[in-house]
């Protein structure tokens, strides 16, 4: 499976472009604005064209991260989905409890994290030694929150809350918490 | 005049509070209010930016996530509502050519807003109330951790905003339909039609077209108003349903929280909620930039029967999108997220891109222009949004959404782009527009510092919600705080820019003051003699 940094970087790739086309498209527009012009307004095929070039990319994001970022097709149908290992959480008190000291999955292994609030909204992140989100849900109460991963890289891992559920929420780290191994 | 007869008497003594309406004193009100208010968002953000670097060792934990809570509370409902209502009850009896309908019920919708801001900030400041603005359930009624005599002040300043919109709602639509005394039978029915978009929908299926009763700012407002209606009477609501906890703990009684499903609620409130940041903000800017771009150009609207018919599609689209907030919530139904998270959310970007380029099509049409205040703040705003939209649109996808929800990139990128680049700067642009106006002709005290604020917060807001992206794509959370300074280079980047914002506001500030003068600003809060059914003194 792709790692979550490779779609994260091609995200930063894409917007930090449209970004910068986006300044120098309205700074371009702001100088001609203040130089006479022809005397013709802009033409309805050019605004036509823009629209159907917004309605293709409005659609056409959601088609392709579809297609191409991997957790996406299994996160939506996570209930048929055979898993290698499933590791039950519960969250409580401003606390995660773990079943095992040390969650130790194997790398490419299809692992489902289903975690339980027992009293208020957290969220359920993992994250990289370079504090690098690996992943992360929301863990609402009274419902089933599960999320499936595959590894990609080995290593130790830190769960944290990514939901605020009171000034305790910040201090919810668990260093190390998930090791990740090799799977040969 | 020296600085000193200029700080009392306003540039060269050009504003006189005493020959203003009633009108325009309520409307400067406003302005006033709601940029003090904006003062203190500015403030709170530094000081939770400053923290985000170092934990100030006198501020608790509590007390952040109480200014947190505060922070965007301040600055939607204490300067955003109040600078757009006050705005707006000003136009549109200004572009209906007639009276404001009650101009008691404008003054309370000033007072509500005003009051309910200093209410519910206090309740925060004093008792460290901190369910954050989202109200996840069961946290406001979690008194384990909060006080509930806090909460339940805090839920009343908020109750009074809300009271205060709600007003601002029926002034507009009874100021749209009503028939003022002495006049001739006004067709309200037809104008409420023209308002709302159901002449346009007409239109489409007749060979004969009906024509539009109603200017097209005039609709983009009822529009954004019935949003605010909305999204009114769900805060209150859930206010409500809060309070009932509130009063139950205060009075010996704790009742269960399971009581309320946290899901449903969480989609019930993020409905509601969201009607301001996908709904009428957008339409409210989208009628803005409209308004500014004919006012300055002096030309009618490109593709106006597009733009209007844009803005009735905004409002229903603003209807279905709440559930890209809860692209991470497991158990919300996948067919919700992505109908209602993701593809009906990407129509927000064919929107406000139609409104984006309809008004920098109509700017074109009337070139060479001069770059006055309004424009360049209007040009910065129509950027805020350019970079903001697309950047909530990423975020609004099941797949990015996996690695981006609750991170920095939510808030900076999308949230502080679009609303201090892409809203404020439109404000901004709205107050310059209308100040000559607004004041009977004072002169603005210093160009030097309208240029320094419009680069300064250009600058300062897009480089903080730059810096504040990279770190939540480097993971860095929001509703959180770093100990150990985790991400301090871009936090310290961003506390800089931040620092732009605040020198761009304080040349505002200083810019309005010595052009009215402080006696001219207190002036503004005096009675005025003149008749309340006139906008202006003379012919309007």
């Amino acid at each position: 499976m792709v790692d979550s940094t490779v779609v994260l970087w091609g995200q930063t790739l894409a917007y930090t472009l449209y970004a910068i086309v986006m300044i120098l498209v309205v700074g371009w527009v702001a100088w001609k604005l203040t130089k006479p012009g022809k005397g013709g307004g802009v033409k309805p095929a050019l605004f036509f064209t823009f629209v159907a070039f917004l309605t293709v990319l409005g659609v056409s994001l959601h088609l392709i991260t579809l297609k191409t970022i991997p957790w996406v097709e299994p996160d939506l149908h996570r209930a048929s989905v055979q898993v290698d290992k499933t590791f039950e959480i519960r969250v409580g008190n401003h606390e995660f409890q773990l079943p095992e000291a040390r969650l130790v999955v194997k790398v490419g292994e299809k692992v489902r994290f289903d975690v339980a609030s027992d009293d208020l909204t957290y969220g359920f992140g993992v994250f990289r030694p370079d504090h690098s989100m690996v992943f992360q849900m929301q863990v609402v109460p009274g419902h089933k929150n599960d999320v499936i991963w595959q590894f990609t890289k080995p290593g130790l891992y830190t769960i944290r809350s990514t939901e605020y559920s009171g000034p305790k929420g910040a201090r919810m780290i668990l260093e190390d918490a998930i090791e990740v191994v090799d799977g040969n | 005049m020296s600085i000193m007869q200029t700080l009392l008497n306003g540039e060269q003594g050009l504003f006189k509070p005493k020959t203003l309406t009633p009108m325009q004193k309520l409307t400067l009100r406003f302005v006033v209010v709601g940029l003090v208010y904006f003062g203190f968002a500015l403030v709170e953000g530094m000081i939770m930016r400053i923290y985000e670097v170092q934990p100030i060792p006198f501020i608790k934990s509590n007390q952040f996530f109480a200014i947190m809570t505060a922070h965007p509370l301040v600055g939607i409902f204490g300067s955003s509502y109040s600078i757009v209502f006050g705005a707006f009850l000003f136009l549109v009896p200004f572009l209906m050519k007639k009276p404001l309908w009650s101009f008691k019920l404008a003054s309370w919708t000033f007072w509500l807003l005003t009051v309910g801001t200093i209410v519910f900030w206090g309740a925060g400041f004093v008792s460290h109330y901190a369910p954050l603005y989202t109200l996840y359930w069961p946290l406001p009624a979690d008194f384990s951790q909060f006080s509930a005599l806090g909460g339940a002040f805090f839920i009343l300043g908020i109750a009074l905003a809300m009271l205060g919109a709600a007003f601002f709602v029926i002034n507009i639509f009874k100021t749209i339909t009503y028939t003022p005394k002495g006049w001739e039978k006004q067709p309200a029915g037809a104008l409420l039609a023209s308002a709302l978009g159901w002449t346009g929908i007409r239109n489409i299926f007749r060979k004969k077209k009906e024509e539009h009763l109603v200017p097209l700012p005039v609709a983009a407002v009822a529009r954004g108003s019935v949003d605010v209606a909305l999204n009114s009477a769900t805060i209150l609501f859930t206010g409500v349903l809060i309070l009932v906890y509130m009063v139950a703990e205060l009075s010996g009684t704790s009742l269960k929280h399971s009581a309320i499903d946290a899901l449903l609620y969480k989609n019930w409130f993020w409905w509601g909620l969201d009607l301001v940041a996908d709904g009428l903000v957008l339409i409210f800017v989208a009628g803005t930039w409209y308004l500014l771009a004919t006012m300055i150009s002096g030309k009618a609207l490109f593709m106006q029967n597009i733009a209007r018919a844009a803005l009735l599609v905004e409002l229903v689209v603003s209807w279905t999108v709440w559930s890209h907030h809860l692209l991470s919530d497991q158990a919300q139904p996948a067919l919700l997220k992505v109908v209602s998270g993701e593809m009906v959310t990407a129509f927000e970007l064919i929107t406000q891109g139609l409104a984006f380029f309809i008004t920098l099509a109509t700017l074109w049409s009337a070139r060479p222009l001069k770059m006055s205040n309004e424009l360049k703040f209007l040009l910065g705003g129509l950027l805020g949004f350019a970079l903001g939209v697309p950047a909530g649109i990423i975020q609004a996808d099941v797949g990015l959404n996996r690695i981006l929800h609750n991170t920095q990139w939510v808030v900076g990128p999308h949230v502080h782009v679009a609303v201090l680049v892409g809203l404020t700067m439109t404000l901004h642009a709205a107050i310059y527009i209308l100040f000559p106006i607004l004041t009977n002709g004072a002169k603005l005290y210093s160009q030097k510092l309208a240029n320094i604020q419009f680069w300064a917060h250009l600058l300062g807001g897009i480089g903080m919600g730059a810096f504040m992206g990279m770190a939540g794509l480097k993971g860095m959370l929001r509703r959180t705080i770093y100990y150990n300074g985790e991400f301090n280079v871009y936090m310290i980047l961003a506390a800089l820019c931040g620092g732009l914002l605040l020198l761009a506001f304080l040349c505002f500030f200083i810019n309005i003051v010595m052009s009215v003068g402080l006696k001219g600003l207190l002036g503004i809060f005096g009675r005025s003699s003149l008749d309340k059914d006139r906008l202006l003194p003379t012919g309007e």
